[in-house]
């Protein structure tokens, strides 16, 4: 934990890979969208992606990546995976969740 | 309470479980397109009972089925009931089941704000549509509540999930772990209000039993008591009366029983074939005897005879009944004669149920000797014994086997407590006792009752001799 919360102020910042799970254009996923959006750019500006896996599209990705709420967000990068699961409202929550401030 | 099989509303259509006895009491299987809670205790066998019912539906009715196992994985169910003779691996290969593993574990995941479990549908669906499902199976849906913080959401989509299942019409099978105040501990009986069956399973006095209950089947007749069953090599069994019409076939047919002078006692030609027959007598007086020259007449006829040993060794028995010319070996060397001994406090009365009944699927003996019934009552509770010997006579009747049953008793008070328990199971009835005659023990036999046949009614002396039973003198 020590070690993700020094690579913030360091030079070589990791970089984000982070997996949006939804089912659809429901209200929760585009709320959970906006608000990861808003997230990354506050907090991990430029050494970010997100990736958006519909479901619906690819019903089998739900049963190799052990999803079972929607929204969900994996934190596919850094190591290890974690997973956030819900709309990402909770802003505080979000960050504990991706390491990024110690709970 | 005969007619209640044909009594079910004919709309309701049934799915078998192919678990012998269970589709008898609830006339036919589970409600079709609609779910079934089936909740007990840890080891109660909940998930053997639902397996079977996707298997058999897979296997056996052309119904492809889901399972969605919370808890353990593909693997380790495969392992688990392989000793069942369930393939799973080979089922999912043949794209009759589809098993999906959910592991989830609260440490691991972070909640905040609103969402639903509808990857959980999403993979529902995927499942269904990649075998053509008809059947599924949630095994145990309560870890959701282990994993999961908000319990509001967890109940609000439980109960879309249950909705979503039945508008799809699946029959479905749902088990949920046993509750203190409730049926099962999160309440699943709300959300389930179809079928409801309850497992139990007991130690008491170091017996074991296991027991299964319709708590409710909506728009079903069903039998309500608690029946006991078995989880054997060939899976589960339910053990209902399952002669509840007494409609079993009544052959006219005679068969010896082995004691020349006893067949004359019963009208010239010895029992009924078929029929029940108890042999009680008090220690010594030569039941085992009698019950080996039973087992040895029907191994003359050419026929298959199982013998339950429940004090002796074979070896030991054989032994003493060629001392008085019975030769039993011959008879399992030519394999018509199975001697099956176990002590009875070896195992429980369900165990011990389960060896016997396995034995008689295999066997498919024509006569069957149980030595000694009293061994078998002392492994339970009165009324528990009762119950499960009425349904392993009715079993054996089923199967038109002739039955011998032996039976100690300790002079007169016994005889009346086995009238209290057995007798009016039991066809036929011989008494063997002791009596000292001017300082000499005598034996002597009774014929105390003998169902459609005439017999006498005169106490016979009789000895024991290398030859056999000697009748000596027929008393008045």
């Amino acid at each position: 934990m020590a070690e993700h919360a020094a690579t913030e102020e360091s030079s070589q910042p990791e970089r984000f890979v982070l997996r949006l799970y939804i089912a659809g254009q429901t209200p929760k996923c585009v709320r959970a969208f906006t608000n990861l959006k808003r997230i990354c750019e506050e907090h991990l500006a430029e050494r970010y992606r997100i990736e958006i896996i519909d479901l619906l599209e690819n019903p089998q990705l739900a049963r190799g990546d052990q999803i079972l709420a929607v929204p969900t967000l994996v934190r596919q990068l850094p190591e290890p995976v974690k997973k956030i699961i819900g709309d990402l409202s909770n802003t505080e929550r979000v960050l504990v969740g991706l390491d990024l401030r110690r709970g | 309470m005969s007619d209640w099989m044909a009594d079910s509303a004919p709309s309701l259509k049934k799915a078998p479980s192919g678990i012998a006895g269970l589709d008898e009491i609830t006339g036919g299987g589970l409600p079709v397109g609609r779910p079934t809670l089936i909740c007990g205790g840890p080891g109660s066998g909940k998930t053997l009972l639902g397996l079977s019912f996707l298997v058999h539906g897979a296997r056996d009715c052309d119904e492809p089925g889901v399972l969605v196992s919370f808890e353990e994985s593909a693997e380790d169910l495969a392992a688990d009931v392989a000793s069942l003779g369930f393939d799973l691996a080979g089922l999912i290969a043949q794209r009759k089941l589809f098993v999906d593993h959910v592991h989830i574990d609260r440490a691991e995941i972070e909640e905040t704000g609103d969402y639903d479990l509808e990857g959980l549908f999403v993979r529902l669906d995927h499942a269904i549509r990649s075998v053509g499902a008809r059947r599924v199976m949630l095994d145990t849906i309560e870890s959701l509540f282990g994993g999961l913080a908000n319990e509001s959401i967890l109940r609000a989509e439980l109960r879309r999930l249950l909705r979503w299942l039945k508008d799809r019409q699946l029959t479905t099978v749902i088990t949920g772990e046993r509750g203190n105040k409730s049926l099962t501990r999160q309440g699943l009986e709300e959300y389930v209000s179809d079928a409801v069956i309850l497992l139990d399973h007991r130690v008491r006095e170091e017996i074991s039993t296991r027991r299964l209950r319709i708590v409710k089947y909506r728009g079903s007749f069903h039998g309500t008591n608690e029946y006991p069953f078995l989880i054997h090599r060939n899976g589960l069994s339910v053990l209902p009366v399952t002669s509840l019409r007494l409609e079993h076939a009544a052959p006219t047919e005679r068969v010896s029983s082995g004691v020349a002078a006893i067949d004359a006692m019963l009208g010239g030609q010895g029992f009924y074939r078929g029929s029940t027959v108890l042999l009680s007598g008090t220690a010594g007086t030569g039941k085992t005897s009698f019950a080996a020259a039973f087992a040895e007449a029907a191994c003359r006829r050419g026929e298959r005879c199982l013998y339950f040993l429940l004090e002796e060794s074979p070896q030991q028995m054989m032994r003493n009944m060629r001392s008085i010319g019975i030769d039993l070996e011959q008879w399992t060397r030519r394999g018509l004669l199975h001697l099956h001994a176990e002590r009875p406090s070896r195992f429980g009365l369900e165990a011990h149920l389960a060896a016997m009944y396995q034995a008689i699927e295999e066997l498919s003996p024509e006569t069957v000797v149980v030595d000694s019934l009293t061994d078998l009552l002392s492994l339970g509770a009165e009324g528990q014994v009762h119950g499960m010997l009425v349904r392993l006579i009715d079993y054996l009747k089923t199967r038109a086997a002739t039955v011998l049953f032996s039976s100690l008793s300790t002079g007169e008070i016994a005889v009346q407590e086995t009238r209290a328990v057995v007798s009016s199971l039991m066809d036929a009835w011989i008494l063997l006792t002791l009596r000292n005659v001017r300082g000499a023990r005598s034996r002597q036999l009774t014929v105390l009752k003998a169902r459609g046949l005439p017999h006498s009614s005169r106490v016979c002396d009789f000895t024991l001799t290398e030859r056999g039973f000697q009748i000596t003198a027929p008393r008045g």
